[in-house]
């Protein structure tokens, strides 16, 4: 369970996505309309994670991503989500270069629906994973077609699956596969690449999208 | 009315002591040697071109005839600068392709070609000779005055001497007296010769400057009317796409998000297979969505500006496109969106119909224009005249005064070059992080 701060200045969205955390059994706090009350609720309540819009008041352009990248800058290891309707590869770049990476999460925002996907992206970000969006993730893999192009389909879908910040497990389970599997192709993959990666998670998504950031 | 500065330096004291009275001298001289030139040449010209008109060779030679004044008045343009720092703009549009042939086709349509020749005729026939008559008097009157003691000591054999061919001096006394008349004359006829430059300039400008004030006030109207438009269209766009984006998307996620929830809620069947169908069906909406608003218009133009947007379109692009821009920070808004549509619709063709390997999107502010080049490393030979998408951009470009032009030789490269003038934003080219004074404003309707 998790204490939230929630900003979001659609009230329709706001309230759906406040209930359906609860449901979850997290904890809201505090809700924001806008970037400012954002920032004034995170002072105040001191949550364990901000779930935050990019568009909001009073500019409605990327205030909400401002506001995050400001917080995380007085507090590296406060844990961020950012929801977008639209992904944009510079603002997951911006994200992943506040503080050393770890604890931020970029998604669109119609991942919302997928409730228990959801849900558990809330609970890896608090817990200090990095999770990005798999729409992100396709742009930096056409960013980085070239040395790609050594993988084979199956290899970069491991890849890609281990950029949104998944486990072995996880990977697994979503290609259907057994966990020794992923980790041979993740062994081929590190050969094919040239890439020092270790086994732990976290440290290995963030080499991974560092690689394909180039 | 333009007052060019040898007017004001006639009238100043130090007229004498400055370079003006040379400059002058060089530029009424020179015209001399340019008019004999522009004369010989037009009669050969027109000489050679006539008697071979029968036999068709004669043909290519009087078009030159026609567009003789081009040259020369490019010529003229830069020679004015002796005496006029005001720089003569060009009144020659760029030509529609490249090539002779269509340089050849824009030039005879315009009017200032036609001018042009008619001021290399006035040149050759009225002007020159006229230049001629003042440098050669002022050269005679000066250098023969001066020349007296020396002419008597030669030619005269120091016995006598004709001044000017008129008087007779008898002695060297009365010879060196003359000599000092050249030389107190001489500063008196540099007046004149400043007079007869200045207004052999300001005639020079009055022909051969572009011809803006006879615009017809209507087309600058009917200009005028177009930028409305277009900036009419933009913010309806505009409005389109925050409509989409606070309503019917933020609906639909709420959607996805309750029809996730009741999917929970009822895993049996046949309720939860039902669920999972409109949840499925939820999501593909709000793909389509995203991508409608995107073509509408990208956030990310607005947001970050054209090197951004680009980039994402580079990366969307199914042909790896390489980004390099070099710009000073934000670009006014319809020049950013000119050109991202203008890019847009370039690697959409590079991806059609090049068979391209590679592209690379170039982007650079030079001499106050934003020069985009896309270019492709497929076969080249790309037709374009039947792209309505292309017509779009091409009139966008044109109402901000900007050009496109497109290349694409057979066996490539194909090159789509777009040139929009663009006076800076003022903003710096470090952004910096939360200042909402810079993000664009927006009214919620």
């Amino acid at each position: 369970m998790s204490r939230i701060v929630l900003a979001e200045d659609s009230v329709l969205l706001r309230d759906g996505l406040k209930g359906l955390l609860e449901r979850f059994g997290h904890q809201v706090v505090a809700e924001a309309g806008t970037a400012g009350e954002l920032t004034a609720a995170v002072a105040e309540h001191r949550p364990d994670i901000v779930v935050t819009d990019v568009r909001m008041p009073p500019g409605f352009s990327d205030e909400g991503l401002r506001a995050a990248l400001e917080l995380r800058e007085r507090q590296p290891e406060l844990p961020i989500l950012v929801l977008s309707q639209y992904v944009q590869r510079a603002y997951a770049e911006e994200l992943l270069d506040s503080s050393d990476g770890t604890s931020v999460g970029y998604l669109l925002k119609e991942r919302i629906g997928h409730v228990e996907e959801f849900v558990d992206a809330v609970r890896r970000v608090a817990e200090g994973a990095t999770v990005v969006d798999p729409e992100v993730v396709r742009q930096l893999l056409r960013h980085r077609r070239a040395p790609l192009s050594r993988l084979t389909p199956r290899e970069q879908e491991v890849l890609a699956l281990m950029a949104e910040g998944r486990s072995n497990a996880a990977v697994g389970a979503a290609l259907h596969v057994s966990e020794g599997t992923v980790s041979k192709h993740f062994g081929s993959i590190l050969t094919k690449l040239d890439l020092s990666l270790t086994d732990a998670t976290n440290r290995r998504v963030l080499a991974v999208l560092a690689y394909l950031r180039g | 009315m333009h007052s060019p500065s040898l007017w004001r330096a006639l009238r100043a004291p130090r007229y004498l002591l400055g370079g003006w009275p040379w400059r002058s001298a060089a530029y009424l001289l020179s015209g001399v040697l340019v008019g004999v030139a522009t004369l010989v040449s037009l009669l050969l010209l027109a000489v050679t071109g006539g008697a071979l008109a029968v036999v068709l060779i004669g043909l290519p030679l009087l078009l030159m005839f026609a567009l003789a004044g081009i040259p020369l008045a490019a010529l003229e343009r830069r020679r004015l600068r002796l005496i006029d720092p005001a720089v003569l703009a060009d009144p020659h549009r760029e030509p529609d392709g490249p090539g002779l042939a269509a340089w050849v086709r824009v030039r005879l349509k315009e009017r200032a070609t036609w001018r042009e020749l008619g001021y290399a005729l006035l040149f050759a026939f009225v002007l020159w000779p006229l230049e001629a008559l003042v440098v050669g008097t002022v050269l005679v009157v000066c250098g023969g005055l001066l020349a007296t003691p020396v002419v008597m000591a030669t030619v005269g054999g120091g016995e006598e001497v004709r001044v000017l061919k008129i008087w007779l001096a008898h002695s060297y006394p009365q010879a060196f007296a003359a000599a000092l008349v050249g030389a107190l004359v001489l500063p008196l006829l540099a007046y004149p010769l400043g007079v007869v430059a200045a207004g052999r300039a300001a005639l020079t400008r009055q022909l051969l400057s572009p011809r803006e004030a006879a615009v017809d006030s209507r087309i600058q109207e009917l200009g005028r009317s177009r930028m409305r438009l277009v900036d009419a269209f933009e913010a309806e766009r505009r409005r389109i796409e925050r409509d989409l984006h606070d309503g019917a998307q933020q609906r639909l996620v709420a959607l996805s998000m309750t029809l996730g929830l009741a999917r929970l809620e009822n895993p049996g069947e046949p309720l939860g297979g039902l669920l999972a169908k409109a949840h499925d069906e939820a999501g593909t909406a709000l793909v389509e969505i995203r991508e409608l608003i995107r073509g509408i218009h990208p956030q990310v133009l607005t947001d970050r500006g054209l090197k951004d947007a680009v980039e994402d379109v580079a990366d969307r692009s199914t042909v790896p496109v390489d980004v390099r821009f070099e710009l000073p920070g934000r670009l006014p808004e319809p020049v950013e969106t000119a050109a991202y549509f203008a890019v847009s619709e370039a690697l959409a063709n590079v991806a059609k119909h090049s068979g391209a390997a590679r592209a690379e999107v170039r982007g650079e502010i030079a001499d106050g224009e934003l020069v985009v080049e896309v270019k492709d490393d497929g076969a080249g030979g790309a037709d374009f005249s039947g792209g309505s998408g292309l017509q779009g951009v091409a009139d966008r470009i044109s109402v901000l005064d900007g050009r496109l032009r497109i290349s694409s030789p057979a066996g490539g490269p194909t090159v789509f070059r777009v040139r929009i003038p663009c006076i800076l934003a003022h903003t710096a080219a470090t952004a910096e992080p939360a200042t909402p004074t810079t993000t664009p404003t927006r009214t919620r309707t």
